[in-house]
């Protein structure tokens, strides 16, 4: 039996203590992991629980990311409670195998440290991995800060784990920005927080051996498609009502409130900029800092990037004139996804919207408060004219002559 | 396989070999194990093969040879008495015929449009050893 560890109310913790603290509490059957910057320190911490008696389960050091992915899917098709942790190469590497896992429909857990994709190698934070499992059939969650990448895990791990839902989650935080700052985070106690998400319940476990089972069956055209219709219709209909639970229940518990899409300064807003991770955090305090000078500019951050929150978004858009996409990740040749899913939402509203993209933050390059000062007064006049006053994208932050585009 | 629907089946890349629950499913013969629709034994895949093995009983001296050595598990035997082959399973590849020892062989490959008892009636002989 796993000893416990007694928390103080308020635990100094880096965004990787808290992943590791998270998956401590929900004992983990498996860990197959193979550590990369920066989520390095998840695995190292849980290995450490493991080596001093704190977890039961196992921990399989594998050759790759993609043999730590494969690990998990065995061991979750096996019927245990399952999760691990990487980033940015080793995320790619895995990459073949998230659709295994969703497919199969195994309810893994993936604390997802974003860091920058190769090349040039960059091992600092920013969105490229994140958006690279975007069509993986994993649900995504994003955290800003090391509270909500502890919070997050346990909404991850009830949400998967549900019968009505059994698809693998993702917890994304920035790399080195929430992975390596240390924060003040509120704790669960051990008991509460295992009870949050509960004892792992099987379903089609190969280790049932009254009712055997083969998973990872082949189906060609004849039922590939009825499998593939089967997972996205669960991801469009059956997981925000889940979530919507999950994030109740946990307000409940701990008085922590946790929205699909959640909105600052939004209402009466003219303006918002759209944005995940780290940089909602400064987008807010300069919006608050804009709203006491009276302007009235808000900002959306997206917690659920998959399924996309279109409904949400609908709903939290409305008044809205000028949208701001920002997009942590290089585009290669096209818009950012945020600006591409947000004009997908808002193009058949009757509400006339001006949707432009702001590409930032590549590698780790600094957002910082006064370049979000300029994106608000663009943003502002944008609304005003009711039209796009600058280019569709637009680089922010990098070097040289002003880099924008359509 | 029915027309089901996408929302009628299990979810998961997942098919049951059995249905309902089994127990002591390794000493059960395999005609009475409750295989499932989707299991591979309920399919036949006779129509893969072109060369059909013929058993003879009246030369074998159930040695085993060809139970042990058939990859499809398609030679039925029963008390460790070699009974036949399952044609809907076996695909042909005359390994059984190959470990065959005894003279003349108790296993022949024969076009699958044989008829097995004219091959029978027209089975080979002993074969003389050569000095």
């Amino acid at each position: 039996m796993a000893e416990k560890q007694e928390l103080r109310d308020v635990e100094v913790w880096d965004g990787n203590m808290a992943a590791s603290q998270a998956m401590r509490q929900v004992q983990i059957d498996v860990v197959a992991a193979y550590p990369i910057t920066p989520s390095t320190p998840i695995v190292e911490n849980y290995g450490n629980f493991l080596a001093n008696g704190y977890v039961d389960g196992e921990f399989v050091m594998v050759e790759s990311e993609h043999g730590a992915m494969s690990g998990c899917i065995g061991a979750s098709a096996a019927g245990g409670r399952v999760a691990t942790a990487t980033s940015s190469q080793g995320f790619a590497l895995m990459v073949e195998t998230l659709y295994q896992a969703s497919g199969m429909r195994l309810p893994i857990v993936l604390n997802v440290v974003n860091r920058a994709l190769a090349a040039p190698l960059n091992v600092n934070g920013d969105h490229s991995d994140m958006y690279l499992g975007r069509d993986s059939g994993w649900i995504q969650f994003d955290a800003y800060n090391p509270q909500d990448a502890y919070d997050l895990n346990f909404i991850a791990f009830r949400v998967a784990e549900d019968h009505e839902i059994r698809l693998p989650a993702m917890v994304h935080q920035d790399g080195f920005l929430t992975s390596h700052t240390a924060q003040g985070v509120h704790t669960i106690d051990d008991d509460t927080a295992y009870n949050f998400v509960g004892d792992f319940k099987p379903m089609n476990d190969m280790l049932d051996l009254d009712h055997p089972v083969t998973h990872g069956v082949q189906t060609e055209e004849d039922w590939h498609y009825e499998h593939k219709a089967r997972q996205h219709n669960d991801l469009m209909t059956k997981v925000f009502p889940r979530i919507e639970a999950a994030f109740d229940a946990f307000e409940k518990l701990t008085g922590r409130r946790y929205n699909i899409v959640e909105q600052y300064n939004t209402e009466d807003a003219d303006a918002v900029v759209v944005c995940m991770g780290t940089s909602v955090e400064t987008a807010v305090e300069v919006s608050n800092e804009l709203c006491a000078e009276g302007k009235k500019v808000g900002v959306i951050g997206i917690r659920v990037v998959r399924p996309w929150p279109h409904a949400q978004l609908v709903e939290a858009l409305k008044g809205v004139t000028a949208i701001g996409a920002l997009d942590r990740s290089s585009p290669n040749g096209t818009f950012g996804m945020l600006y591409n899913e947000l004009a997908g939402t808002v193009v058949n509203g009757e509400e006339k919207k001006v949707v432009t993209n702001y590409v930032y933050g590549l590698g780790g390059r600094d957002l910082t408060k006064v370049h979000l000062r300029e994106i608000f007064a663009e943003l502002l006049a944008n609304a005003e004219a009711g039209k796009p006053t600058t280019p569709l994208q637009q680089l922010i932050g990098v070097r040289g002559p002003k880099i924008s585009f359509h | 396989m029915e027309n089901n629907g996408w929302n009628e089946f299990e979810i998961g890349a997942m098919l049951r070999s059995f249905d309902g629950a089994v127990s002591d499913v390794a000493t059960t013969l395999q005609e009475d194990r409750p295989y499932s629709r989707s299991n591979s034994f309920t399919a036949s895949v006779a129509d893969w093969r072109i060369e059909k093995p013929v058993f003879n009983k009246d030369y074998c001296i159930d040695c085993q040879f060809c139970w042990i050595y058939c990859p499809d598990i398609s030679i039925i035997s029963r008390d460790k008495k070699m009974v036949g082959v399952d044609y809907d399973h076996c695909k042909g590849c005359a390994i059984c015929v190959e470990v065959c020892p005894t003279n003349p062989k108790s296993l022949l490959m024969f076009a699958e449009q044989e008829d097995e008892d004219k091959v029978l009636a027209e089975w080979p002989t002993k074969e003389k050893k050569e000095k």
